[in-house]
């Protein structure tokens, strides 16, 4: 059952790969993109690595295929231009699908040959999260601690260089429209009949 | 685990994280209004982070997060300096900040920050944690360096650091993935043991290019001259002192302890970049006329003096370059007080001839200046005198007499530059007046100054003591 949910996700995985090269229009690409994510995803989950499956959804899917969506639709990139001399650039990208290919088959190799290495995705633990927090909220809390200082000194740092407080730009402020008094807004006149103001 | 424990060995740099964050939080509430006086209690958090460093020598070796994590008192000596100048770096910024309509309260946080990861790297004993402090100590100067937006050169700057940074932090990545995978850890413990085999020197070599890169050593060097010419004069101050005591005696730390019983192997690789430097830095400096760019110069030829200290070995470097750094960095932190100081019309000076006539100008200033820049020269008797001779005797004692002997021609040549500067203060008619200087700033200069002549000269036993103690452990 197992073996044939995984070759199934893998010429998923392998096909929309296929097609996120093979695509004309690069929204299509990057939408293939996702999908081979996903399946890849499918796969951890198939080798009970489910916390390492909900990440690459999270991250991938979630932050980094969006940015990319929205970097292909915001930039002008003529991409029929960009995909022109593709023969040109063939047989230096056969090499390096050559040399992929042989390292495919090495590995296999030392795996159908060498015995392979046996895993646990989830040692003396009920789950893979579990197992991973085990490590990283004791043993490596320190080093998990210092990761976040190192994100907030990133925020930190795209705030300070990008952000700026324009002058005449109007904003809603909402403690002032609410903290207005009746007397600052409405003056009552006394209109004779038949006279303007 | 206890985390009270933990929390007790790593208290200085617990205090500056905590007071990062909460600073931080508070700053965001209160916004830009609050800047001078967040600058204010940051210099102060940075100070007792520093006296609690050197508070915690008696404690001796005590590791702390499952062994991630692991203070000396050769780590806590360069721990507290590091602290204690980004305190007096920060202390010094206030005025410039003003003028150049750059007070921003992002800063001061930025310079906490970036103290902290000095920190965190110092007392790594794991290359993760090493690899993370060096990641908190980067990211937060590359901001910094380009904290002046409007302007095109800081901004040059920012960039260059950045991608050259990233490409160091690549280098050091990647050395640390073969270390681990050829010692089977990635604690120093683990790799002081292990096996001396190919892929060990490999990676070794690797990270001690991106350590390298960080101490601005040749030829991991190219960065700094535009870096320090192009970053507003308060980061150049902090960049030349906190990260750069820390960033040497962090290599001299990983090759002592980690590397130690591999010392063979690496002792010719940081002698070659030890006499590169001194070579690039005494010769590329001849032919500038930015003050800024000659102490950058200066800078990447002062590191390779300390790095002969390195270079010669743990019994006989170690100490020497404790003191190297510390006067080194003392005399620093002066003359980028001076180069902070001096502002004429509301501009900061910048070129040689900027300095014409000093001396007539503002005779306290040009003196204090004059001492500053012999230490750093290493002419005696000011202090710096006696920290080159440490190092260079540390390089006799381990046997490289031909380091030496670069160390001194070339610290001959770097005399040219240093003096073509005493020159212009002392012997130049004068140009135009010069602003009024900030206290703050001129308090410090002279503090250096009277540090660096009489008072480290006539202390030099004690300091000698203290670095040796360190070093002993």
């Amino acid at each position: 059952m197992q073996l044939i949910a995984f070759y199934i996700l893998s010429t998923i995985v392998v096909l929309s790969a296929l097609f996120v090269i093979a695509a004309r229009n690069p929204v299509h690409s990057v939408l293939w993109l996702i999908c081979a994510f996903f399946t890849s995803a499918g796969l951890l989950v198939l080798i009970g690595a489910e916390f390492l499956a909900m990440l690459l959804v999270v991250v991938y899917v979630g932050a980094v295929a969006v940015l990319f969506l929205f970097v292909v639709m915001m930039l002008d990139v003529d991409f029929v231009e960009l995909k022109q001399g593709f023969l040109n650039y063939l047989p230096a990208g056969a090499l390096v699908a050559l040399a992929l290919l042989a390292e495919i088959g090495v590995v296999a190799a030392a795996a159908t040959f060498g015995g392979g290495a046996s895993f646990d995705p989830k040692p003396d633990a009920a789950t893979n999260a579990q197992a991973l927090s085990k490590v990283l909220y004791t043993d490596y809390l320190l080093l998990f601690q210092m990761s976040g200082i190192v994100l907030l000194v990133a925020m930190m740092g795209a705030i300070v260089l990008t952000l700026r407080a324009r002058a005449k730009v109007k904003r809603q402020d909402i403690a002032k429209q609410t903290g207005r008094k009746r007397k600052d807004a409405v003056e009552l006149k006394d209109v004779r009949p038949g006279q303007g103001i | 685990m206890n985390l009270l424990a933990d929390l007790q060995v790593a208290l200085p740099d617990a205090l500056l994280a905590g007071f990062g964050l909460v600073a931080l939080l508070l700053a965001a509430i209160g916004g830009d209004r609050i800047s001078g006086l967040l600058r204010f209690v940051s210099v102060i958090a940075l100070a007792a982070a520093s006296v609690f460093a050197f508070l915690q020598f008696p404690l001796g070796d005590a590791e702390a997060f499952n062994g991630l994590y692991k203070v000396s008192p050769f780590v806590l000596f360069a721990k507290g300096a590091t602290y204690a100048l980004g305190a007096l770096s920060l202390f010094m910024s206030g005025g410039f900040l003003k003028t150049a309509s750059m007070e921003r309260y992002e800063y001061a946080l930025l310079v906490v920050f970036a103290a902290l990861g000095a920190g965190v790297m110092l007392s790594a004993n794991d290359l993760m944690t090493l690899y993370l402090g060096v990641e908190t100590l980067s990211l937060s100067s590359y901001v910094l360096a380009a904290f002046q937006r409007d302007s095109l050169k800081s901004s040059e700057a920012g960039l260059k650091y950045f991608v050259l940074g990233a490409l160091a932090s690549g280098l050091l990545l990647y050395g640390s993935s073969l270390v681990y995978g050829f010692a089977g850890g990635t604690g120093y413990a683990a790799i002081a043991a292990a096996e001396n085999t190919v892929g060990l020197i490999f990676g070794l070599v690797l990270i001690i290019c991106g350590l390298a890169f960080k101490a601005s050593a040749a030829p991991f060097h190219i960065w700094t001259p535009d870096v320090y010419e192009g970053a507003p004069a308060p980061v150049v101050a902090f960049f030349a002192t906190a990260p750069k005591i820390a960033a040497v005696v962090v290599l001299a730390h990983v090759m002592f302890t980690t590397f130690g019983p591999h010392e063979a192997s690496w002792r010719m690789v940081i002698a070659i970049i030890a006499a590169l430097s001194m070579i690039i830095g005494a010769f590329g400096a001849l032919a500038q006329n930015s003050i800024k760019r000659i102490l950058a110069y200066s800078s990447i030829a002062n590191v390779g003096f300390a790095l002969i200290g390195v270079a010669a070995g743990v019994e006989a470097g170690a100490p020497s370059v404790l003191v190297y750094m510390t006067i080194y960095v003392i005399g620093t932190l002066g003359i980028f007080g001076g180069v902070l100081a001096l502002r004429r019309g509301g501009q900061a000076i910048d070129q040689v001839s900027d300095l014409n006539g000093l001396f007539k100008l503002k005779p306290g200033m040009a003196l204090a200046m004059v001492i500053l820049i012999f230490s750093v020269a290493g002419v005696p008797p000011a202090a710096g005198f006696f920290g080159k001779f440490q190092v260079l005797m540390a390089g006799l004692n381990g046997d490289l007499l031909w380091l030496v002997v670069v160390g001194i021609l070339s610290s001959a040549v770097s005399l040219g530059y240093y003096l073509r500067l005493v020159w212009a203060m002392m012997m130049k008619p004068p140009g135009e007046p010069l602003d009024r200087t900030d206290l703050s700033v001129s308090a410090t200069v002279l503090v250096t100054a009277v540090l660096a002549f009489p008072v480290i000269t006539i202390a030099i036993q004690m300091l000698l003591d203290a670095a040796q103690f360190a070093s002993a452990g």
